[in-house]
């Protein structure tokens, strides 16, 4: 008997809970990371090739479950990320598998950034609880009113994952959005989206709801500028926008503008573009931003 | 004849309970009545009493306003240490407020003890200035209902045009709204001709909401008027009670058709003080009100006040309490 | 029997003292601006009050350079402390000035001196009283240990309130050590000019704070100017987003504080008098020219026609005339074109089907005037009850269940205000809860102060203005 042939994965789509393929039916080749400059690249797999119907698609879930995930107590949404890092920790193999042949890693570099992703969920399934007694405050008016500010999602995010890293820059900008009770229309990174169709499999067991998180892959610059002017998205993260080919991401930004989205500019300076250091613990305005603050007054009397 | 009374009383709770549409009217479903008037917001009530009290008054309205209000005084003495010569005193004064310009109106009612009726009766004679008695064991109301009852009618003999009684805070604070409205409708009964009106010691009560439902009961209960305040207790009438009351006759004109007085007295020293009240009178129930028969201060010194601005209007300086002629002057000359 | 009349109370113009001209206030100094001249009118008499430069491009340049200057040479290395004391200077001339200002504000808008009097002036100084102590605690408002100012800030502010907008924006502008470039609206520009003389008297150093004075031109201009590194608007959405566009795809940052068409809900069980009050005050204070006007009023099915026999015996009382009486509720409407727009509005209610009343009080003979107005049987979809008229209209709506009532309430592009009127201390909360709007007023409504944010929901902008919130808008990377 020789090796066993083994099975492999269909990677499709993550959609209201689902995993369709793209309505397209397209797909497209992924392949690893070159070993060296001018190496024939090695096939990986055939990703689903998300198209703009399946962003359409992907914001009805998200809004469908918006008012749900938001609804549900911040407690809940703390443990059901929680939950998210004990899945992936239990597939950790694959993601760092996932993570070395599509970024060109070391299995060491490759272990470590899977272990940083979990410990990322983990250190945001604890802000669930903490962000409105951090965010919000009581306000000590001058007259005879209890004045109470909250922060609250603004709605569906649309987030343009990194391109570079496929893990920890993933769950570095998805983490934040959801667990202050957005829910999320992720665009992965096009070269290395395996990791990303692992984590959708990772949501879809770890008690997140369907359409909390939607997950396309797909090139950024085919489906971000519908997202972008997409009137029923109310927050638009730009991270991932560094080093997609033709897509500008103040274009993307002056889309936005039509209905005032919340933005994330990518990082770098002035029109340039680029991806930040996802190694160092992120600064809370990942989260505040994809923030409105609601100011409720209320009279004190007898 | 003393059957009469006991009848009276009977019909108030058979008008109380067509209005209340039960067939029985018992605690519970004066209760439930009460209870079911829209509540008050605090900050909001005394945020629009504070608003009303910064219109401006200027010039001949003044003039105006000032004369309604004079006529709308029930000039008051109500002391352990009430005289005859006391009462005689404000009895002339109410006759002739101020002795260097006879146009002056007059005050609408004197305001004595029982025992002081006769004496200003007299001392008014046949005039236009009403005399009203406080009873039912005032200020605190704490007696038998035969006590208060005897009380009223010993006013109304000695010839009484209007009776101001006490409600039973004791019993209305401890959700007894049945005794409340049996004593006004009892003390209703034995007033006659004279007009009742009846003091809810907003003070006690507290919150607006307690002003609102006690307004409420006691114009079913038959009050010809609803009255702050005794002015033995602080707070007595402030701008906002005096707006919850004023927003209850008019509620009340509303649904029964029928026009009940209303009376803020104790607290009320000046002018503008008075002014602004009738600026309440005027914009929360109307112009209909701006008549003595419908609104009232009970006060003593607001009269001097308004002397004194009544001559400045007139002589365009202003004057001095010495230039303003009173059987109890102010102590400072 | 004679009725209450209210005799004309006005307060004395004696205490404001207009030039017939007013440059632009830059770098410290009055300077000729180099765009032609418009004139500011009092809109209770259509009387020319002055003649006011435009600034043009340049002129926006200078100021930008000044401010810059400022900015780098003295303001950014003037320790917290003592940027506070400046602030503290500039709160306590204002309320020496308070009635300077008022009188002047009331001229120049048209608002009722009972406003401007007790509200637009007071609460402007306190904005500043209340930034002035932020200055030297920085550190300690919860946006990082060392926050960083954004340098200069360009500013565009509205007719409505002038000199409490800008107060929104200068002094937590100056306070997070940003120097500022602020253009008043074209039709109320004085008061801010006056401010540039409190300036002076405060010897504020020059370039910390400019005033240049114009149209949507010089606007656009401070928007698009490269050395400027963020916008503060309040205004109109249309130009919320044109802002948003032109910063799009740079570093820029920006605050928008734009339009709302405000619910103001009414359960069965609401304080009713109160409520009344806060209906009245939600639309009618300023002349319904307030972006969080509650201009959508939603009643309980079961109490719709009382609460509308009371609205209409309430609105008997409103005095509508000359701003400067004491005695006047509702001054003038701001300019013709926006008197045209409500009027415009209003014919679209009546085409619409829905029952127009207003209380028939009688206007002066000259001047922008529009009665309380108020429209019952509206419905989601009329256009009274999804464009902002931004005047005194109300649109009168009904509903049967607290789901209806948050449903209608978020169908709206908008996201700024709410009301709720109910004595049910859970309601409130649930209602508050579901509503997609930045401030939520229960049993009260259109309260302001500098401690509590403002600033709404999806199309009514980006950011918050007042409290610890407010301060995020002027400190990079904090929001």
């Amino acid at each position: 008997m020789g090796a066993r042939l083994d099975v492999r994965k269909t990677y499709k789509l993550y959609i209201g809970g689902t995993f369709p393929r793209s309505e397209s039916g397209r797909s497209y080749e992924v392949f690893a990371a070159p070993a060296r400059a001018g190496a024939t690249p090695r096939f990986l797999a055939n990703a689903a090739q998300g198209s703009r119907k399946d962003a359409r698609d992907a914001v009805v879930a998200a809004r469908a479950a918006q008012p749900g995930w938001a609804g549900a107590t911040a407690y809940n949404r703390g443990q059901v990320l929680y939950r998210v890092a004990e899945v992936m920790e239990g597939r950790r193999a694959q993601f760092a598998e996932e993570v070395r042949v599509g970024e060109g890693i070391s299995p060491s570099r490759a272990d470590s950034l899977v272990s940083q992703a979990i410990d990322r969920w983990v250190w945001y399934a604890g802000w669930t609880d903490k962000i409105a007694q951090v965010a919000g405050n009581p306000n000590p008016v001058a007259g005879p009113f209890f004045n109470l500010s909250v922060p609250e999602p603004c709605g569906v995010v649309a987030i343009l994952a990194p391109q570079e890293s496929s893990l920890l820059g993933l769950v570095s900008v998805i983490a934040p959005a959801i667990a202050t009770g957005n829910t999320a229309v992720v665009v992965s990174s096009k070269d290395r989206p395996l990791p990303a169709v692992t984590l959708s499999e990772c949501l879809a067991t770890s008690d997140v709801p369907g359409g909390v998180v939607n997950i396309i892959t797909g090139d950024a610059a085919e489906i971000a500028p519908w997202l972008a002017s997409h009137r029923d998205v109310n927050g638009l993260d730009l991270t991932g926008s560094a080093g997609v080919e033709g897509l500008a991401w103040g274009e993307l930004e002056a889309s936005a503008a039509e209905t005032l989205k919340l933005i994330v500019r990518p990082g770098g300076a002035g029109a340039r573009a680029e991806e930040p250091d996802w190694a160092i613990e992120p600064a809370i305005s990942r989260m505040t931003t994809f923030l409105e603050t609601k100011t409720v007054w209320h009279p004190k009397g007898r | 004849m003393s059957s009469a009374p006991a009848d009276a009383a009977v019909d108030a709770t058979a008008r109380a309970r067509d209005f209340l549409g039960v067939t029985r009217l018992t605690n519970a479903a004066l209760t439930t009545w009460l209870h079911g008037l829209p509540g008050v917001d605090q900050v909001g009530c005394e945020a629009r009493a504070a608003g009303l009290g910064t219109r401006s008054i200027k010039n001949d309205s003044k003039r105006w306003a000032i004369d309604l209000a004079i006529s709308m005084i029930d000039l008051t003495t109500l002391e352990g240490a009430d005289t005859v010569g006391r009462v005689r005193g404000l009895a002339a004064k109410a006759l002739t407020p101020d002795p260097t310009d006879l146009s002056t109106p007059r005050p609408a009612a004197v305001c004595v003890y029982g025992d002081m009726v006769a004496a200003a009766k007299e001392a008014l004679g046949d005039s236009d200035v009403k005399v009203a008695a406080v009873a039912t064991v005032f200020p605190s109301g704490r007696a038998s209902v035969p006590v208060k009852l005897l009380d009223t009618k010993d006013a109304v003999a000695a010839g009484a045009d209007e009776i101001d009684m006490v409600i039973d805070r004791g019993a209305f604070l401890s959700g007894n709204y049945l005794e409340v409205f049996n004593q006004i409708a009892k003390v209703k009964a034995v007033c006659g001709a004279a007009r009742l009106k009846v003091i809810m010691e907003t003070g006690e009560l507290v919150t607006y909401d307690n002003v609102r439902r006690a307004s409420w009961l006691s114009m079913l209960a038959g009050g010809d008027f609803i009255k702050t305040s005794t002015g033995k207790i602080s707070p007595a009438a402030t701008l906002p009670v005096t707006l919850i009351m004023l927003e209850a006759v008019r509620d009340w004109r509303d649904v029964t058709g029928e026009q009940i007085g209303v009376k803020p007295a104790g607290g009320i020293r000046t002018s503008k003080d008075a002014v602004k009240f009738l600026v309440a009178v005027n914009e929360v129930a109307g112009e209909d009100w701006l008549d003595n028969h419908y609104f009232r201060f009970g006060a003593s010194s607001l009269l001097n006040d308004l002397l004194l601005q009544r001559q400045k209007l007139r002589t365009g300086v202003y004057s001095s309490a010495v230039y303003i002629a009173d059987d109890s002057p102010s102590t400072a000359y | 029997m004679p009725t209450f009349e209210y005799a004309p109370a006005p307060e004395s113009r004696a205490v404001v003292d207009i030039a017939s001209s007013y440059g632009l206030f830059i770098n410290g100094e009055w300077v000729d601006g180099h765009g032609t001249t418009f004139k500011t009118v009092n809109p209770a008499s259509e009387e020319v009050l002055a003649d006011i430069h435009e600034g043009d491009a340049s002129d926006v340049d200078l100021a930008v350079k000044a401010a810059r200057t400022a900015y780098s040479r003295v303001w950014s290395r003037m320790s917290g402390a003592d940027r506070g004391k400046y602030l503290f200077r500039i709160a306590r001339l204002l309320q020496e000035r308070a009635r300077e200002f008022a009188v002047l504000e009331s001229l120049d808008n048209g608002k009722p001196i009972k406003e401007t009097r007790d509200v637009d002036i007071p609460l402007a100084a306190a904005h500043f009283f209340y930034h002035a102590g932020w200055a030297d605690k920085l550190g300690h408002a919860g946006l990082g240990p060392d926050p960083q100012p954004y340098g200069v800030v360009g500013q565009v502010i509205p007719w409505n309130f002038p000199l409490l907008m800008l107060s929104w924006k200068i002094a937590p502008a100056l306070a997070t050590g940003n120097t500022v470039v602020l253009k008043p609206a074209e039709t109320t520009p004085l008061t801010a000019l006056l401010f540039a003389e409190v300036c002076q008297q405060a010897d504020l150093p020059p370039g910390v704070v400019n005033i240049v004075t114009g149209a949507r031109e010089t606007g656009q201009a401070i928007v698009d100017h490269p050395d400027i590194d963020k916008i503060a608007f309040t205004g109109s959405t249309g130009v919320g987003k044109m802002i948003a566009r032109s910063i799009a795809g740079t570093r820029k940052g920006v605050t928008l504080e734009l339009g709302g068409k405000g619910a103001n809900i009414v359960f069965d069980d609401a304080p009713i008098d109160q409520t009344v009050e806060g209906i009245v005050r939600g639309i009618f204070f300023n002349q319904g020219h307030v972006c969080c006007a509650g201009s959508r009023l939603l009643v309980q099915e079961s109490i719709a026609e009382e609460v509308t026999r009371r609205l209409q015996r309430r609105l008997a009382t409103l005095r509508v005339g000359d701003p400067l009486d004491k005695n006047t509720d509702v001054g003038a409407i701001n300019s013709r074109a926006q008197l045209d727009k409500i009027t415009q509005l209003s014919e679209a209610g009546e085409a619409e089907g829905a029952q127009r009343w207003d209380n028939g009080c009688p206007l002066p003979d000259k001047g922008f005037w529009f009665r309380p107005t108020v429209f019952s049987g509206v419905t989601q979809t009329h256009r009274i009850a999804q464009e902002e008229i931004f005047g005194p209209v109300l649109s009168v709506l009904t509903f049967r269940t607290p789901q209806e009532a948050v449903a209608k309430a978020n169908n709206t592009p908008y996201g700024l205000s709410a009301g709720i009127w109910t004595d049910k201390g859970s309601r409130i909360l649930w209602t508050a809860d579901q509503l997609k709007a930045g401030v939520v007023w229960a049993n009260t409504f259109n309260q302001f102060d500098p401690t509590s944010p403002f600033g709404g929901y999806k199309e009514s902008g980006y950011g918050r203005e007042g409290g610890r919130h407010g301060l995020a808008g002027y400190l990079k990377g904090s929001n």
